[in-house]
């Protein structure tokens, strides 16, 4: 696979269809894989592909300093394709002028990572070239939410308790925000401070209003790679946050985030007989 | 305010420019009396009411929330209103995974002519509110962030 990765992106290049591969490399024999950026054919042999390639290049497309290197072919996997679709959706993408490489993926990391115990797409769906296929059919789906329903039976005391204890922890890098994909605003909420509307500080209840804020802006929007929750440093697991919307998105209006590009987006579009129990 | 029990909760209301701060006003002018726990902060529609803007009530100290606004289909602005509700929908579990007290926000739909409707519901917070007693669990937060 990762031959035929290679040799695709080397006739992308040498046929001047893309000016830029964004895929997977690794800095030194043996070391971490990260992104790297492939503007000549001879270098595609840079460009690896294996258990390790974790990251969600599609945050690279809306980089500014990436679409200064003219058209972009993207490596993604079935989940991280799911992102691209949302960033279609949001127009902020030019689908035509991105080539996609879907990657057949059978999970990454060793052991998997545990958002690959359920994932329904293995195959990319709408990519323009696929590379390999995959052994195994989907799985089932019945755990993705697993994890957050044994959560929610704790009491709510005990929820805010385990939450002000997790969130004590957050240095505010904003790591989290600056990997996710579907983080593009120019100007970040938290960097307005006139008014500030949220504590730049980094005291617990400032961590409170920063991780809510960051994890509401993706409702009905996190496509659920987890990216946020890897480069953590403080080891937070973000995605519980993330899962708690993306379970109400997918139960109370049946949408998930970048399965189809033409199911109207949950937030930013209503319907007259949403339910209202709740509102008195 | 006795000697026994004097806790007084603070109250933040949210309400839309059109519907909810008309019907606050309908109670005064008809002389309806409500507690005066309530702060009303008007904003254009609820659409505005940023979910930031709840948790800045808290943060200040508030011990309740209420966010009204029109009833569906009664928006000044057509369907702010409705993507209010729909945010809100998706709001409320993130809030509970945080274990946020949800006994503490409170949603309605308040229309200008509804001045008495505006009376009960802030009876009813303050009421419910004050037997909850104060909210600790962000006080301690704000004092731990002091």
């Amino acid at each position: 696979m990762e031959q035929e990765l290679r040799d695709t992106c080397k006739r992308l290049l040498e046929e001047g269809a893309v000016d830029v591969i964004i895929g997977y490399g690794q800095s030194m024999p043996d070391g971490p894989v990260c992104p790297v950026f492939i503007k000549k054919a001879e270098d595609v042999g840079r460009l690896v592909w294996n258990r390790q390639c974790f990251g969600n290049l599609a945050t690279y497309l809306t980089r500014k300093e990436i679409k200064a290197l003219g058209k972009p072919a993207i490596v993604v996997k079935g989940c991280d394709e799911r992102a691209v679709v949302v960033l279609e959706q949001e127009s902020q993408i030019d689908r035509a002028s991105v080539y996609v490489i879907g990657m057949a993926c059978e999970g990454v990391g060793d052991p998997p990572a545990s958002k690959c115990g359920y994932c329904d797409v293995h195959m990319p769906r709408f990519a323009d070239a696929v590379i390999g296929e995959v052994a195994n059919e989907p799985v089932s789906q019945d755990g993705r939410y697993a994890e957050l329903d044994a959560f929610m039976k704790k009491t709510p005391e005990e929820r805010f308790a385990y939450w002000t204890n997790e969130l004590s922890r957050c240095v505010k890098c904003y790591a989290c925000r600056e990997v996710c994909p579907m983080c593009y605003c120019n100007r970040c909420i938290v960097d307005k401070n006139r008014p500030a509307v949220i504590d730049t500080s980094s005291t617990p209840m400032a961590n409170f209003a920063w991780n809510m804020a960051r994890a509401f802006h993706q409702a009905g929007r996190c496509v659920g790679c987890g990216e946020c929750a890897r480069v953590c440093p403080a080891g937070i697991n973000l995605r519980l946050l993330n899962d708690s919307l993306a379970k109400a998105a997918e139960e109370g209006f049946g949408y998930r985030a970048g399965m189809d590009k033409d199911t109207p987006p949950v937030i930013g579009s209503y319907a007259l007989q949403d339910e209202e129990e709740f509102i008195q | 305010m006795s000697d026994t029990n004097p806790f007084e909760p603070k109250i933040v209301a949210y309400v839309c420019n059109w519907c909810t701060y008309l019907g606050a006003d309908l109670a005064g002018t008809n002389r309806l009396e409500y507690p005066s726990n309530v702060r009303i902060i008007r904003l254009p529609c609820t659409g505005r009411i940023d979910f930031n803007l709840v948790i800045k009530a808290f943060e200040m100290g508030a011990d309740a929330v209420l966010v009204s606004g029109c009833h569906p289909g009664d928006c000044h602005y057509t369907a702010g209103n409705y993507h209010a509700r729909r945010r809100w929908m998706l709001a409320r579990p993130l809030l509970e995974t945080l274990g946020i007290d949800m006994r503490r926000i409170h949603f309605t739909w308040i229309s200008a002519a509804e001045g008495r409707k505006f009376q009960e519901t802030i009876t009813e917070i303050t009421d419910t509110t004050r037997a909850l007693g104060p909210y600790e669990g962000y006080r301690k937060l704000a004092e731990a962030s002091a």
